[in-house]
């Protein structure tokens, strides 16, 4: 069962890993604007309506 | 503000939609075929390729790969281009990914039925589609990395991280469990054998349903309900922390499906601590995306893809629930190998991956013809035959499960089983069946609606191919901006950097789990009367994989006294270090098969063969009558015994040189033993039968188990 100690370590490395990581990227400021992409994401650029009306404008 | 005009591909979005609306008919079909041919065995009676153990792969494929796989290449493919504002990498890359990932559809379809089939389940497909699908796989990932490398918009949207996830991950699950020996064009054997092969099989299956069917769609749901509802995700900030928690704990899950098996213990509860964990980052998940509707449920109450979406995020919520739940041992004892666990994935992929389809396929209808959808009430309808067929699918067979398992425990005062004759635990949950097949044809119809709409809805509109679009470029960082930069933006900005951290992730997860088996000697105890299977055995084996015979019946005893009072001794991992590959199985349709041999005489399973009802009545096992018709191909027997021997099978020089006449003097006996029935003699007397394939399936069925009879273990 020596194994399980490789996995204990191993889990623990990892948990560690997410701590400092997650630490690190709350104190750089890291979640400041956590809204903006989610707003973003939300708007079309396709010119639909332009290309629809091409013709008239054009002519 | 300078901006760039550019056009989106929407032509390679419109081919993915069509060929999911295909597939998915295609694929909820034979299921369909695949639930009446428990209720009617004999409904296809006689047709090798309609058989069931063949074409339940088929059925699990076509689902999993054509039409899930190409839904979430139709999502992937329209919300990244728009995410990032710029069109795909490359037209002709897109082009090769849709055709190539087509043609293994067909391939499949064509190699599944006629039993070219490597047995572990998802992953069927024999070497040669294997390797193309690595080359399409990765030709899609140069793709995806092409066009986020030429973004117009800087932040990666976290539906690409998913997507990202997927990618990886899959490529490494698809590599490492299919790494095989090839024998011919259309055979080869696995490279792991018994325990560590279902180690690797379970790593890839539970990952497949991980990455496959779970992350790419989270990344589809974090894109188009946003986009339906037209508000932003709930808490952007919970669905970050959703996707690393996610990856990085569903990797280590895979041993659920082997828990009470000969897997070594430490490996099971190391699965199950990671499957229960599970639950936070899915709830987490599920919860966020339910919640992106707060304030906006009158909309769900007017839109019907939004109906479809809050049925499938709350399907991925149960299914998510019930998983950790069926990870604990005791829940386990009684579900696996049971309906229960057929109930609990169809919830998954009817509501989960079903509905978050439909739904999609709704909406981009509208936008990729632009036009209104040609029928709402339709929609609605499908919505309703599609809701009430998943609980016709599920409740029934919830309760087959758990009424097939109460009854395979239970015992007399006397210490018998109550239900000795496994078929009485069959023909008690037939009701069960003929609901679920009710439920599957209310789905299937309700699916066929959204195939008339779509196309009405292609009829009345014009498709669009390039879409015109605008967007600035993207600008370069100032390095005083990036002076006070946060770890994780720094790090989203680097695709590359961000996939290798993935895949250093999920190698520390399976080489964890899987190199200690490989390496360490210890964890498989070495059993000395375990023997190689003689080459007329190995034949038998190959043709029990070919017929799929592991979709219905398990190898593996669990040590628990109602399996050892009902199939005797449990089974021991050393006893599988032959089996390239593993088939324990994964649910018991019919009894478990591992201590089969010696059980009953060589006629019973010719007679059972032939017509498994003349000896088991009620059976619902199909006939074989081909295994008695055709001719055993012994073409490649001395190269399987060859290849044998270099996967580390002890085969000594004389059972090498001679592998065709030593499989030919044992089949003689196989028949000569058959012979004494004088029944058999009047009916097949004059039939050459020791040529025929049912004499290999024989021998391999009485050599099953027998191995550790013979002496007591080390």
């Amino acid at each position: 069962m020596n194994i399980i100690f490789m996995l204990i370590a191993a889990s623990l490395l990892i948990a560690v890993l997410f701590f400092v990581l997650f630490v690190k990227s709350v104190k750089s400021g890291q979640y400041d604007d956590t809204y903006t992409p989610s707003v973003r994401m939300l708007f079309d650029d396709e010119l639909v309506k332009q290309k629809k009306s091409e013709p008239k404008n054009n002519q | 503000m300078n901006k760039e005009q550019f056009y989106y591909d929407n032509k390679i979005v419109k081919m993915f939609l069509i060929a999911t609306v295909l597939w998915g008919v295609v694929g909820m079909l034979v299921g369909l075929i695949v639930a009446f041919l428990f209720i009617f065995p004999n409904l296809l009676e006689g047709i090798p390729w309609l058989s069931f153990g063949r074409i339940r792969p088929l059925h699990t494929n076509a689902v999993i790969f054509a039409f899930v796989g190409n839904s979430i290449f139709m999502g992937i493919y329209y919300s990244m281009q728009r995410l990032l504002k710029t069109r795909m990498f490359s037209d002709a890359l897109s082009k090769i990914h849709f055709w190539g990932w087509q043609l293994i559809i067909v391939a499949a379809a064509l190699t599944l039925p006629f039993g070219i089939t490597s047995s572990k389940e998802y992953a069927e497909l024999e070497w040669p589609i294997d390797i193309a699908i690595t080359v399409i796989w990765v030709i899609m990932g140069i793709n995806m990395i092409g066009t986020i490398l030429k973004r117009r918009q800087r932040h990666i949207y976290v539906a690409i991280w998913f997507y990202l996830a997927t990618l990886i991950t899959v490529a490494v699950l698809h590599i490492f469990n299919n790494l095989e020996l090839p024998v011919s064009a259309f055979k080869s054997y696995s490279i792991y054998a018994g325990v560590q092969d279902a180690l690797v099989q379970w790593w890839y299956g539970h990952n497949a349903v991980a990455f496959f069917l779970t992350t790419p769609v989270l990344g589809l749901m974090y894109y188009f309900v946003p986009k339906v509802a037209n508000r932003p995700v709930y808490s952007y900030r919970l669905s970050i922390i959703h996707f690393w928690s996610l990856i990085f704990i569903y990797i280590w899950a895979g041993p659920h499906h082997l828990l009470y098996t000969a897997l070594p213990e430490w490996a099971q509860n190391l699965g199950t601590v990671f499957s229960v964990m599970l639950i936070f980052p899915s709830w987490g998940g599920m919860i966020n995306g339910l919640l992106t509707l707060r304030g906006a449920w009158d909309k769900v109450r007017e839109n019907p893809i939004l109906k479809f979406f809050v049925v499938a995020i709350t399907g991925y919520g149960m299914s998510t629930f019930e998983g950790p739940m069926l990870s604990f041992k005791n829940l386990n004892a009684i579900a696996h190998y049971t309906d229960w666990i057929i109930a609990h994935v169809h919830v998954g992929a009817l509501a989960w991956n079903g509905f978050m389809a439909a739904g999609i396929i709704y909406w981009l209808s509208g936008k990729l013809w632009k036009t209104e959808l040609y029928s709402k009430k339709l929609a609605n309808i499908h919505f309703w035959l599609g809701t009430l067929g998943i609980l016709f699918y599920a409740l029934p067979l919830y309760i087959a499960g758990f009424t097939q398992a109460a009854m395979w425990k239970q015992f007399n005062p006397d210490g018998t089983l109550v239900y000795g004759n496994f078929l009485e635990t069959v023909t008690q949950i037939m009701p069960m069946y003929m609901m679920r097949a009710f439920g599957g044809t209310l789905y299937l119809v309700g699916f066929l609606l959204l195939a008339y709409n779509v196309i009405q809805t292609a009829r009345a509109g014009s498709a669009v191919e390039d879409e015109l679009a605008e967007a600035a470029p993207l600008k370069e960082i100032s390095s005083s901006r990036l002076a006070g930069e946060g770890f994780h933006s720094w790090l989203e900005r680097r695709t590359i950097l961000f996939s290798l951290l993935v895949v250093v992730a999920i190698a520390i997860g399976g080489a964890i789990e899987i190199i200690p088996l490989l390496t360490v000697d210890s964890n498989i105890p070495k059993i000395t009367s375990v023997k190689p299977y003689t080459p007329l055995e190995l034949e038998g084996r190959d043709i029990y994989i070919r017929e799929g015979c592991n979709n219905c019946h398990s190898q593996m005893i669990r040590p628990f006294r109602s399996e050892v009072e009902r199939y005797g001794e449990y089974s021991k991992a050393g006893e599988f270090v032959y089996d390239f590959p593993f088939l324990w199985g994964s649910r018991r349709t019919g009894p478990d098969v591992h201590r089969v041999g010696g059980k009953y005489n060589d006629n019973w399973h010719f007679n059972h063969m032939m017509d498994p009802r003349s000896t088991s009545p009620g059976s619902i096992m199909p006939q074989y009558p081909w295994l008695i018709k055709d001719d055993l191909d012994i073409s490649l027997t001395a190269s399987k015994v060859n290849a044998m021997v270099k996967l580390g099978v002890p085969y000594t020089q004389f059972e090498l040189d001679k592998a065709v006449y030593l499989l030919k003097n044992q089949a003689m006996e196989v028949e000569k033993n058959l012979r004494q029935d004088p029944e058999f003699v009047k009916n097949y007397g004059d039939a050459n039968i020791q040529e025929k394939e049912i004499v290999a399936m024989i021998a391999y069925l009485q050599r099953l188990g027998t191995d550790i009879k013979a002496e007591p273990t080390e």
